[in-house]
């Protein structure tokens, strides 16, 4: 009974947390709650057993993600007054869209069986003497390597365009050029004087 | 498994559906639609992961693990476009992208 306990527990504090990131008035808070609802996923994450993607959302959401995204929060220098406004015209429509949605995923809560041809499909069975990182590494490394390249190639790709979004060069900062420091010579850089006794130059 | 599928389904729905009115709520405000996206994704990422493992099939979390990169790979590029937008017009309101008259 206890991992029930513990799915309801989460369950809550997910849900509530979320509520809280769409309807903080402060986007500094709006992040802190969606580190709480990343931290509840994880919870689920590890009640189904799957230990690794668990860690691998805290590293990546709240250390990476979360991070970043207070980190622009507070960069950008925004009045958050009137971000509110006109909030009565769509919320209507967005309680409709939001039913609608919901009525239609609800459907789901129904008792589910998996049939046999989708248990005799398994591609990569799970071994549950096995830990599920030794696993899941056995076939990231093997079978889905290509696609774990391309994962970083993804990476690789955003972390270029969002060097190449953000850089600009500053013509009225200063800054040390390593480069015409060491091509000066002493041609261009000493200027001998001849300064007569009594005047100055 | 001592706890039903569909519990976790209604779960990931609600989460679904609270990320899908936020982005309805906050039309103005980027960075919290942004995050609203982020909701989403992680509820479907919750679906993905639970599937995986009542059915036994490994195959689901190396599915969610490459939603996890792409994430971080959109909020990453997002943010960076954000930044670029508030240098431009010195606010993150979407009305003022409207250079393009969309």
């Amino acid at each position: 009974m206890i991992p029930l306990y513990f799915f309801y527990f989460f369950s809550f504090i997910a849900i509530l947390s979320s509520f809280f990131v769409i309807f903080a008035n402060n986007p500094v808070h709006s992040v802190l709650w969606l580190i709480l609802t990343f931290f509840s996923v994880a919870g689920f994450f590890i009640l189904v057993g799957a230990e690794f993607l668990a860690l691998l959302l805290m590293i990546v959401y709240v250390g990476a993600l979360a991070v970043l995204f207070l980190f622009v929060v507070m960069m950008l220098n925004i009045s958050f007054a009137g971000l509110r406004s006109g909030l009565a015209q769509f919320l209507p429509f967005g309680i409709l869209i939001g039913i609608v949605i919901f009525a239609e995923l609800i459907l789901a809560f129904v008792p589910w069986e998996f049939k046999e041809q989708a248990i005799n499909n398994r591609s990569v069975a799970i071994d549950t003497a096995e830990d599920n990182t030794v696993a899941l590494g056995k076939i990231v490394y093997t079978d889905y390597f290509l696609l774990f390249q391309c994962a970083g190639i993804i990476l690789l790709i955003a972390m270029i365009g969002s060097i190449v979004l953000t850089l600009r060069s500053r013509p009225d900062v200063k800054r040390q050029s390593i480069t015409s420091q060491i091509y000066r010579d002493p041609n261009t850089s000493i200027e001998v004087k001849d300064v007569k006794p009594g005047e100055g130059i | 498994m001592i706890i039903p599928i569909e519990h976790f389904l209604t779960v990931s729905a609600l989460l679904f559906v609270i990320g899908v009115f936020g982005i309805f709520l906050n039309r103005k405000n980027v960075i919290i639609i942004l995050m609203s996206i982020e909701l989403i994704l992680a509820s479907v990422n919750i679906n993905f992961v639970v599937f995986s493992s009542y059915l036994g099939d490994l195959v689901g979390q190396v599915f969610a693990m490459f939603i996890l990169t792409v994430a971080a790979a959109e909020a990453a590029i997002g943010l960076a476009i954000l930044v670029c937008f508030y240098r431009l017009r010195n606010s993150i309101f979407i009305e003022d992208a409207n250079t393009m008259k969309g």
